[in-house]
């Protein structure tokens, strides 16, 4: 493999992890909780795609309406349905005093949840759905031959990266989340609504979501209702690394992850391949061992997982 | 102190007896008498289909409680115990699986493995034990954390075993099923492993242990301050705990004759620590009440799975109805009644 198609590969895997990751880390700095249903989430917007039905070939429905609207819609949706895992369980469950834990096992029983909504509506099968087929082909620089897809998802994860740090930088919402993620009560004390920032964070989080959504069903042209777990455990490991609660910690651990896998699997001998990912779950537990903080912040905060 | 032990007085060996009498046994028979009696009508109702179930449920008892052990008295939510049920169903399976099968299915074990054929209660101990040294092992890096960050690490843990354990061909057949277990699992083998795990469970509960373990769960700090070892108490829990998880994965692939690693993966993980919320995180009593809540609830939905006449009619719940209504219920419980069933409380304990 050339060095360049390495790259642009690297960047492209890192890019989509580091879009997960924030989605995960911008809902954990205001809630303090890990969002085991992120990748479910994910998954809901793939297969929001196609017509539901146990049919075994799948027949495109959102996937079908041409890029400028499908993108808004399949955005919009999972935005909508995050929202309402919000509104219809983190927020009862909060107004009831549900302490973290209880929070914790309320995301996984969602994610648990959506999957078995989709195994019932979809089945098990996988089924293969094509999208943005303009994107499926290559740009030639010289010998090398880039993939297109990953051109695009590198890019469009440039492009959501300016949209969140403007967001978060220069909107009201914006600073709010940001404010509450370092504080929530002082945030609260200052006229920070509670819901309505934590609603706020769970939004920008599934605009992210359905972002994923696109980028991955467009490179792979698979659905399965568990695609959305190893992403979200990428997620996971990116908020690790970059320390729970810090927003650019979460983008440049995800970043970082990803390149770190791709170069692994190039890298690593092929019997070492498969269990590539049993290094990468070993990486989190010896990061949250050595440097609870995450290996991006510098800050002498206090532990705060 | 020492020097008394073994000549305690009778005032003294009233107050141990009492102790044994009123702490572990009353409340473990509380809990173990109601099971045995329902184990006593199945047997003598004697449908097949009704004893398997039963048997299964106390499976789960035993995994659950394995669970609760960690959790109810730690207070550290645990996605990763499955790890030390996979570890020890495997561990059985590799002394006591099917003859010459064994060979086939995992050709890279040692010879001295291969040729072994342990007598399935010896290997069910052993794998047990196989199961809580690992935990102690990695108890020792992972105890370390709290909260949310052990949380995470424990459902790594899960992770890196499952992707061991299916790439290590040679050792467990990869992500094909390893079949022909010796099935001794029958309903009175599944109470016993009951009896056991509620006995390791209570007299763990009523020690110093558990008491300093809960002493961390109220208060860290306080504990810590009251020169209570936070981490060499939770790895004692961990410990107890993986033996028991261990148990209950041996039970379960003695139980269906077969094992593979997809079997104890998100969905085992989901279906324990549901049975445990509901019936209440912090108590022993509601790990069992939980667990044979959830079974009869899903046994029953089930049963319109497969349809129920209604005149000429057949009403019938299309499949996969009743994970999705597990989830809800989970929900529901973790919002309206986040203490579970029982709450904090246990059987036979006064307050």
């Amino acid at each position: 493999m050339n060095w360049l198609q390495l790259i642009v590969d690297a960047l492209s895997l890192g890019g989509a992890y580091a879009l997960v990751a924030l989605g995960i880390g911008l809902v954990f700095g205001v809630m303090r909780m890990i969002n085991f249903a992120h990748g479910d989430l994910i998954t809901l917007g793939a297969y929001a795609l196609v017509v539901p039905s146990s049919a075994e070939i799948a027949r495109p429905f959102i996937g079908d309406l041409g890029v400028w609207l499908m993108v808004p819609m399949i955005i919009g949706f999972v935005t909508l349905m995050m929202l309402a895992t919000e509104r219809f369980a983190f927020r009862p469950l909060r107004a009831h005093n549900a302490d973290g834990a209880s929070l914790l096992i309320a995301s996984f029983a969602i994610s648990y949840l959506i999957q078995n909504v989709i195994l019932f509506v979809h089945t098990g099968r996988p089924k293969s759905v094509n999208i943005l087929d303009s994107l499926s082909g290559y740009i030639s620089i010289g010998d090398v031959r880039l993939p297109l897809i990953d051109v695009a998802t590198v890019a469009a994860t440039v492009v959501l990266f300016a949209f969140v740090i403007i967001f978060l930088g220069f909107t009201r919402p914006g600073r709010e989340i940001r404010s509450a993620s370092e504080d929530f009560l002082m945030a609260r004390l200052l006229g920070v609504k509670a819901n309505r920032v934590i609603a706020y964070a769970f939004a920008v989080s599934g605009v992210l979501a359905g972002a994923v959504s696109l980028l991955y069903v467009a490179k792979t042209g698979v659905l399965d209702y568990r695609m959305g777990v190893p992403l979200a455990i990428a997620g996971f490991v990116g908020t690790v690394l970059g320390g729970m609660g810090s927003l650019w910690g979460a983008m440049m651990g995800g970043l970082t992850l990803g390149i770190a896998s791709a170069l692994l699997q190039a890298l690593l001998p092929p019997e070492l391949r498969a269990s590539r990912d049993a290094f990468l779950y070993g990486l989190v537990i010896l990061v949250l061992l050595v440097r609870p903080q995450g290996i991006f912040s510098s800050s002498k905060r206090l532990e705060r997982v | 102190m020492t020097d008394t032990v073994g000549k305690l007085d009778v005032p003294q060996k009233r107050a141990l007896l009492r102790t044994w009498t009123g702490q572990v046994l009353r409340p473990a028979a509380l809990l173990v008498l109601p099971l045995a009696a329902l184990c006593i009508l199945v047997s003598l109702v004697g449908a097949s289909r009704l004893e398997s179930i039963m048997t299964e449920a106390l499976i789960y008892v035993v995994m659950v409680v394995g669970l609760s052990i960690f959790i109810g008295n730690s207070g550290i939510v645990s996605f990763g115990h499955v790890t030390f049920a996979l570890i020890a169903a495997y561990a059985s399976a590799w002394q006591t699986c099917c003859g010459p099968m064994k060979g086939i299915f995992m050709p890279d074990l040692p010879a001295w493995l291969l040729a072994l054929q342990v007598p399935v209660l010896g290997a069910a101990v052993i794998a047990s034990a196989l199961a809580a040294l690992v935990a102690l092992l990695l108890g020792t890096m992972l105890m370390r954390l709290s909260g949310t960050a052990a949380s995470i690490a424990l459902l790594s843990m899960l992770f890196v075993f499952k992707t061991i354990y299916e790439n290590w061909q040679g050792w467990t057949a990869g992500q094909s099923a390893v079949v022909g277990l010796p099935t001794y699992v029958s309903l009175w083998t599944a109470f016993a492993a009951v009896l056991l795990a509620i006995m390791i469970a209570t007299i763990y509960r009523i020690s110093s242990f558990g008491l300093r373990l809960r002493a961390v769960r109220e208060d860290e700090a306080a504990a810590r301050a009251s020169g209570v070892n936070a981490w060499a108490q939770k790895l004692i829990a961990f410990t107890v705990s993986g033996f028991v998880s261990g148990l209950g994965g041996v039970l379960y692939g003695h139980f269906l004759g077969t094992i593979s690693v997809s079997m104890f993966w998100l969905d085992m993980t989901f279906l324990t620590l549901a049975m445990l919320v509901v019936g209440g995180l912090r108590s022993l009593t509601g790990a069992v009440v939980g667990t044979m809540t959830v079974v009869v609830l899903r046994e029953s939905i089930q049963v319109f799975e497969r349809g129920i006449a209604v005149g000429d009619d057949l009403l019938k719940a299309p499949e996969g109805t009743r994970e999705i209504l597990l989830a809800f219920l989970l929900l529901l419980v973790l919002i309206f009644r986040p203490e579970g069933i029982v709450g904090e409380r246990e059987a036979g304990e006064k307050r």
